[in-house]
């Protein structure tokens, strides 16, 4: 029982945040469709709100695609770990790859037996997947609606989205450290370079600070 | 094709092939600790500009706006452990009426 009432309450959570991709996708030009594709077909919301977030600031495609895709590699990760256990084979591969994304992987770690993980993950990942899209429906045309985004603040919606997903990985020193280089090393680069090499440019600091243990 | 639509699918193809690549490979490929570690942190880099850029850039341009009070909202009610959609909205109501009166 815990387990599905585990993975309706992270899903209904996470899929109202939805709301404010929707939102923040459309304030940056992105079109209703373009916004309900990203979180159809990409569907990892780190990575959606960087393709938002490196547009809204100005930056190519490409910079764009390299910044999701970098913050999408640890999805990759996550699948390593969950594979052997799901046994996956055939279609149910590709429909586990789409939905193996941080929240499915934390509710199906946090369960005690093997039978219990599985459900985690799959009860999570469908779960998501249709709070997530609904939502980003509705935040989308909500946005379409109301004009300016700058007046409704929803230009500050988008760092405030990042730094609610930044926050809980802010969990020891070294993180720290990283991230207070990333503001200056950003912050520095911008009148210099154009926009979104500043984003991409601070992989180099984690990869620096990760080498020694 | 537009700016918008080379975004949509490139990174849409790409995260696609990131999960599927993960859930076919064998466990032991890339569970080296170095490899671990940096993964772990690439968020947080990438992250924390992207905060730093949307907050205090306009294109090339530094600018201190209603953002930034917006953000500095974000972080108390993250201290206050507010939870998520309080968060994203509080920072919109505070940049909001920023943006009105300044």
């Amino acid at each position: 029982m815990s387990v599905k009432r585990d993975s309706f309450s992270v899903s209904i959570t996470v899929g109202a945040y939805g709301s404010a991709f929707g939102a923040a996708a459309v304030a940056a030009d992105f079109s209703v469709l373009q916004a309900c594709l990203l979180s159809l077909l990409l569907f990892s919301g780190a990575s959606q709100f960087a393709v938002v977030g490196v547009i809204a600031a100005g930056g190519t495609p490409i910079n764009a695609i390299a910044t999701s895709t970098l913050l999408g590699t640890r999805n990759g990760l996550y699948g390593l770990r969950l594979a052997p256990l799901l046994k996956l084979r055939g279609w149910k591969r590709v429909v586990a790859a789409q939905i193996t994304i941080d929240e499915s992987i934390g509710v199906a770690l946090a369960q005690k037996d093997e039978a219990q993980m599985r459900k985690g993950f799959w009860y999570t990942g469908f779960g998501v997947f249709i709070f997530w899209n609904l939502f980003t429906l509705a935040g989308a045309l909500g946005a379409q609606s109301i004009g300016n985004p700058s007046a409704w603040g929803l230009d500050a919606a988008v760092p405030a989205a990042f730094l609610g997903l930044l926050w809980p990985r802010l969990s020891d020193r070294k993180s720290w450290v990283l991230a207070g280089f990333a503001i200056l090393l950003a912050l520095s680069l911008t009148p210099f370079v154009p926009a979104g090499i500043p984003i991409i440019s601070c992989t180099a600091l984690a990869i620096i600070i990760g080498w020694r243990k | 094709m537009s700016t918008f639509w080379i975004a949509v699918i490139g990174s849409s193809a790409l995260a696609f092939v990131i999960k599927f690549v993960g859930a076919s490979v064998p466990e032991t490929f890339l569970s080296n600790p170095r490899i671990l570690r940096i993964n772990t942190l690439i968020p947080v880099a990438l992250l924390t500009a992207l905060i730093a850029v949307n907050t205090f850039a306009d294109k090339t341009k530094l600018v201190l706006d209603n953002r930034a009070l917006g953000i500095v909202a974000a972080i108390a009610l993250l201290i206050a452990k507010a939870p998520f959609p309080v968060v994203v909205v509080g920072a919109a109501i505070t940049s909001g009426v920023a943006y009105r009166y300044i």
